[in-house]
């Protein structure tokens, strides 16, 4: 049987094609002409053309993170590769399976400064799961396949292909499928029976376990058998910024999210814990706070794909390397039912609960409370919605005080702390999820990021909704100013709001991007546009909420200091050693 | 700050050697030594390196490694189950009153002269570092004008290999 001739290029569509990639972001160019123009013809695949190529990473990582499946991002070479490092990094950090393709200068002309060179593979070696720089076209299918299978599999991650134009240019036997030989990995996904049984062990022996999750459940796309321990044991259950959503916020067993900004039940309940059921979570020094003085009493059962997160921060008394679903699955079925007597416990934290749930000071100076902004786009939109945080105040209230009940619902730049993700993130989003309503919620630093991606929103009918949060500053640093600075803003006034110079004009801005844009100023116009946005879906739609730039998140740990000095809010620190 | 001799089989790609030297680099591990060449298998390559751990086990540095897509397997090999052996070139100093005695602790330390010059010799010498090391203290006094040395290349004993089982 002969093979059908192929050029490298068009082997780029067509592996891509027979992986089941649907959806590209991406920006052409010179390095990667050649691939633009049979992606031209592709009856499978959608290219959505960004303003920016960091906004096709970030639209690749929304896509993947709402759906559970590979982003695929394209750009081209030199400053184009060099675009998207920012999502890759992301991506890496929060382990995001993405796939970037990038096109290469010729393969005679690699290594001497030619026209948009550079050196993408060695630039995110230290960003990527695995890299590969391919100057042949035979190699494009097994590169690709050899690609997707790196980035989804296992701890999933970023993989970037870099490809030289000679080699798309170049036509040979297109073979498929191809064979894909890595012989160094080989992900661990079956825990050991042995480990299984000595975690069932210490479950049942503790007296005040934790269920501490985090991304690695959702990821593993493991929640209903998290349910399912979550119900057999009891257990108290912390979801950290990376899992809200992988267990439902209206179960009351859900203490809501622990570290710098958790609830004070969450960091407390992690902190007096004689048990830590680690479920995908790393031990992130913004969970632990202070890591000598994080949960002193606590053994730790630690359950992560990646070898290499078991032990990197804290001791693991049980280590369990495995697939959470696979791990959690095995883990229901020893436990037999069987549960630990932790009734003290639990009146202990339900006394947590009572007296310090989530709550904020209303702003006194006029303007909107951001956490209840916040807190109606969530309760107005439901859970079946998706939300897409930027990083900063904003994000932070946006994991605290809108309820999720289902994974994959919440959207943000964990690890990295990425400013300008959401607005891409939450257009990858839709593209993925067309059927559900999606949220950029927004700051003002972190929109002027990246908002030229509106124009490819509402040019592709992609109409998601953007909230700014408007504090006409960079609100979390200046909150940092507030409360370690002597109020000393150095740099964070950004003059976005109605009463400073208002630059830009978000709604004029919106509109000039054929965007619905509406602006709140009060109160009991908060409802009335988070409904208008929803019901408009000819466009995307942004809503510029003037909020106070005084509201700070609470509760807070202070960086490097220990969970034990959790603050409540400003001046308040919560009692739990005085009298119950 | 502790020693550790790890051998490393790798799939021999461009970029390998700047993927393992650049995961030491940025986990703050200390690397001291590094020697790398092609194994008995096409295609597959061996790195023998020397890391100094302080704050980070050794345990984190071999997952990591790990983690690479391209290595396969990573053995630690304990000094009394292994072979190292450094393997150095000096170039010392010599005149007609040093030479005999340049030549006398060649002898002794079982090394080999592989070039001569009226005004210097070139020395070969392998062994453990310790032996090594003493050579180069023994030739000081005469003056050396140049050493090269590789990386420590280091074997289990017996009659084990690392590539055993890893090839299906």
């Amino acid at each position: 049987m002969t093979n059908e001739i192929l050029t490298g290029a068009q082997a780029i569509i067509r592996s891509l094609e027979l992986l089941g990639v649907e959806d590209i972001f991406g920006l052409p160019g010179g390095a990667i002409l050649p691939t633009y123009d049979p992606l031209m013809d592709s009856k499978k695949i959608r290219h959505i053309l960004v303003r920016h190529e960091q906004g096709a990473g970030h639209a690749a990582e929304g896509y993947a993170s709402a759906s559970g499946k590979l982003g695929v991002c394209i750009a081209t070479s030199g400053p184009g590769a060099t675009n998207l490092v920012t999502a890759i990094a992301d991506a890496h950090m929060d382990s995001v399976p993405l796939l970037a393709i990038t096109g290469q200068v010729g393969s005679k002309l690699i290594g001497t400064d030619a026209f948009q060179e550079a050196d993408i593979v060695g630039i995110t070696m230290p960003i990527t799961k695995h890299s590969f720089l391919v100057t042949r076209a035979e190699e494009i299918p097994e590169t690709l396949a050899a690609a997707v299978l790196i980035a989804t599999t296992g701890r999933p991650g970023p993989v970037l292909v870099d490809v030289t134009k000679d080699a798309q240019n170049t036509p040979v036997p297109f073979i498929w499928p191809p064979k894909v030989d890595l012989p160094g990995y080989k992900p661990v996904t079956k825990p050991h029976g042995k480990q299984i049984q000595a975690a069932a062990e210490m479950i049942l022996d503790s007296k005040r376990p934790v269920l501490y999750v985090g991304g690695g459940i959702i990821r593993a796309r493991a929640n209903a058998e998290l349910a399912e321990l979550a119900k057999i044991i009891g257990a108290p259950v912390v979801t950290t910024l990376m899992a809200r959503g992988a267990f439902p916020d209206s179960n009351p067993q859900n203490l809501g999210m622990p570290g710098m900004h958790g609830t004070v039940p969450a960091v407390t309940a992690l902190q007096k814990s004689d048990l830590l059921i680690t479920l995908g979570a790393r031990f992130d020094d913004r969970v632990t706070g202070d890591v000598k003085s994080f949960a002193v009493g606590a053994k730790v059962i630690h359950v992560d794909i990646d070898p290499a997160e078991i032990g990197k921060i804290r001791f693991a008394d049980v280590p369990i390397v495995g697939d959470a679903k696979e791990v959690l699955g095995e883990l229901n079925a020893e436990l037999k039912g069987r549960k630990p007597e932790i009734a003290e416990w639990w009146s202990f934290l339900n006394g947590l609960k009572e007296r310090y749930p989530l709550g904020y000071t209303a702003a006194d100076d006029g303007k909107l409370s951001p956490q209840h902004v916040i807190e109606r786009i969530g309760a107005l939109s439901g859970p079946e919605a998706v939300y897409a945080a930027g990083v900063g105040q904003h994000q932070m209230w946006s994991a605290q005080f809108i309820k999720y009940e289902r994974p994959n619902s919440w959207l943000n730049s964990g690890g990295a702390g990425t400013m300008g993700y959401s607005v891409p993130a939450a257009m990858g989003a839709k593209v993925s999820q067309p059927d559900r309503l999606v949220w950029a919620i927004d700051g003002d630093g972190c929109f002027q990021m990246t908002n030229q991606e509106l124009a490819t929103c509402a040019i592709n009918n992609i109409p998601i909704k953007v909230a700014i949060i408007n504090n006409s500053s960079l609100g979390m640093v200046r909150q940092w100013q507030t409360l370690f600075y002597n109020k000393r803003y150095s740099n964070t006034d950004l003059h976005t709001g109605t009463d400073a110079l208002m630059i830009p004009d978000f709604v004029k801005l919106a509109e000039a991007y054929g965007c619905l844009g509406i602006r709140v100023e009060k109160e009991e116009d908060i409802d009335k546009a988070i409904k208008l946005a929803i019901e408009t879906n000819d466009r995307p739609v942004v809503i510029d909420f003037i909020v106070s730039r005084d509201s700070m998140v609470w509760p807070m740990v202070a960086a490097g200091v220990s969970n034990d000095e959790v603050q409540y809010a400003r001046d308040a620190a919560p009692i739990w050693d005085g009298e119950e | 700050m502790s020693k550790h001799v790890l051998s490393l089989l790798v799939e021999d790609k461009p970029g390998l050697l700047t993927r393992v030297a650049g995961l030491f680099a940025r986990r703050g591990f200390n690397i001291e030594s590094l020697a790398v060449g092609t194994s008995e298998i096409e295609g597959l390559s061996r790195i023998t390196a020397v890391v100094t751990v302080e704050g980070a086990p050794l345990e984190q540095v071999t997952k990591q490694l790990n983690k690479l897509i391209n290595v396969i397997k990573i053995v630690e090999l304990e000094p009394d189950q292994a072979v190292q052996r450094d393997h150095m070139l000096i170039k010392v100093r010599t005149d007609a009153s040093t030479r005999s005695q340049v030549l006398e602790a060649v002898t002794l330390f079982r090394a080999r002269v592989i070039d001569v010059v009226s005004d210097a010799l070139i020395i070969e010498v392998t062994g453990d570092t310790a032996k090594c090391q003493a050579f180069i203290k023994v030739l000081e006094p005469f003056g050396i004008k140049e050493l090269v040395q590789s990386g420590i290349l280091a074997m289990g004993r017996g009659s084990k290999s690392i590539t055993e089982k890893v090839l299906k």
